[in-house]
């Protein structure tokens, strides 16, 4: 197999590792939120019921393997409900897995943003007579943006090199498909031009977040 | 008129009293300062006047509308929505000045006038310059929080608090944050509100500047007001509490 067919097989899988990085995103950091503020809530029993509920979620989706996760997100609705599964719930189930499994990190992010604000940005909010929606938008989520980016970008990156346990679902991501070519034609090269791939996409990635962070050094 | 009246505060944190049945009633255009060893209760007392922190016991009314009221021996705070207006009535401005590190000095005065009081932008904007040159950071404006100086942050806040034309304001220890050589043009802004008779209560260990502006000077140990009257009588008091609280001072 030439270098360039082998390019642009790996190509084509490196599109849609971009795929399942982006829709992931997309779907985890607002739903990271969601949980996050599921996490933090107190009030009345539902608060407490939601609170319970979704640091159990946390707990189960930080104590347990991202690959494990994907197979009972793809094989689950057969074991469960004996629906059956064809290849077009495989892209599905993989960003589903992944989205539930990202955003109960971004959740622990967020709550560590939230929580580390002093509580004095609070206060002078009410005495200025914010509402609660108005402080908690203009007020506290504009810094706890700011505090919160570097460990983002930790997790974003991890999120890079994880798309390829997309090929534990046999999904033709980068890796899957250089793992197929080094199986089928021992050539070891598709090992290294994936490698070259990943790396240069966490340098773009590492890019963009260096710039966000440096359009909100305006302050500190 | 009674712009703030409180009666029979009391407030205790886990057991421990802190307020022990405190009255405190401020007059239109009065200047009240409260002074006292630290521990006291003087933060706590203005935080509950503020609505920071809710009251055991108590009643507390803003130019005679009631935020709260003793019901068997319990206060009973309004309903929000009343809470809310009653909160347009006063201002603080806290030790740390808690300004919004993301927001200009412009932006943190005028954001709330604009967005929570929904008052039209141009006056606005010309109220808070008008307040810049008065606090003498007409050139700031469109500085960060963290490119200014404690003495400046202080007085940013102070205009901040101004800008909403709040009828009684409050002040926590607002140069206790400060270097000693930034005290000075703090404590001149708020002399300079005392003169356009600001209705303010005014907690510090300046005892000099309480001394000078104040009409009436609180002395408050142990959760109670031990001292009240005007700044000779409590400073020249026999009171032998208030002697040997002036006395760290005189040692200092
Ligand atoms: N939120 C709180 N929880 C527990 N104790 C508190 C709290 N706020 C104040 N206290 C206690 O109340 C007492 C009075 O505090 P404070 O009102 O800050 O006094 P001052 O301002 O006169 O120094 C102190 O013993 C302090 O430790
Ligand atoms: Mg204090």
């Amino acid at each position: 197999m030439s270098f360039s067919v082998m390019l642009t097989q790996l190509s084509a899988g490196m599109v849609k590792t971009v795929g399942i990085f982006a829709l992931t995103l997309i779907f985890s950091l607002p739903l990271g939120f969601l949980i996050c503020f599921g996490r933090m809530a107190k009030k009345g029993v539902a608060g407490k019921a939601a609170g319970i509920f979704f640091r159990a979620y946390i707990s189960v989706m930080r104590g347990t393997p991202l690959m494990l996760q994907l197979m009972v997100v793809y094989f689950g609705p057969f074991f469960l409900f004996g629906m059956s599964i064809g290849s077009n719930w495989r892209f599905p189930a993989i960003i589903i897995g992944f989205s539930l499994n990202y955003a109960a990190y971004f959740a622990e992010i967020y709550r560590s943003g939230i929580e580390s604000m002093p509580i004095g940005q609070y206060e002078a909010a009410k005495l200025l007579g914010y509402s609660k929606p108005q402080t908690f938008f203009k007020i506290i989520l504009p810094q706890v943006i700011k505090r919160i980016l570097p460990a983002v970008t930790n997790e974003v990156i991890t999120l890079v090199k994880d798309t390829s346990l997309a090929y534990a679902l046999a999904y033709a991501e980068m890796f899957t498909i250089a793992k197929q070519i080094v199986a089928s034609k021992s050539d070891f090269m598709p090992f290294i031009i994936a490698a070259v791939f990943y790396y240069i996409f966490n340098l773009i990635v590492a890019m963009v977040m260096e710039y966000i962070e440096k359009r909100l050094n305006y302050y500190h | 008129m009674k712009y703030l009246e409180m009666n029979h505060v009391k407030k205790s944190f886990d057991g421990l009293d802190v307020l022990k049945d405190i009255s405190l009633s401020v007059e239109e255009g009065e200047v009240v300062s409260i002074i006292g060893p630290s521990g006291s209760g003087k933060t706590t007392l203005l935080r509950c006047a503020t609505l920071l922190e809710t009251m055991d016991c108590g009643d507390l009314a803003y130019l005679g509308e009631s935020a709260a009221a003793i019901v068997d021996g319990r206060s009973v705070y309004q309903k929000p929505a009343q809470l809310a207006k009653i909160r347009e009535k006063f201002g603080l401005v806290f030790q740390n000045f808690n300004l919004f590190p993301h927001f200009t000095v412009m932006k943190n005065i005028t954001d709330a006038p604009i967005h929570v009081q929904k008052r039209p932008k141009d006056e606005v904007y010309r109220e808070a310059r008008g307040l810049l040159e008065k606090m003498g950071l007409a050139d700031k404006e469109s500085a960060y929080p963290c490119q200014l100086s404690g003495g400046q942050c202080q007085r940013v806040a102070i205009a901040r608090a101004l800008a909403l034309n709040p009828r009684v304001l409050f002040f926590d220890e607002p140069t206790s944050a400060l270097d000693p050589e930034l005290t000075g043009e703090v404590l001149k802004v708020i002399r300079s509100l005392a003169q356009m008779h600001i209705t303010m209560v005014i907690v510090t260990h300046e005892m000099a500047f309480a001394r000078d502006i104040s009409d009436r000077v609180i002395f408050m140990d142990g959760g109670v007001v031990a001292l009240e009257g005007t700044p000779s009588e409590v400073f020249e008091s026999d009171n032998p509490r208030m002697r040997e609280f002036l006395g760290h001072y005189a040692r200092v």
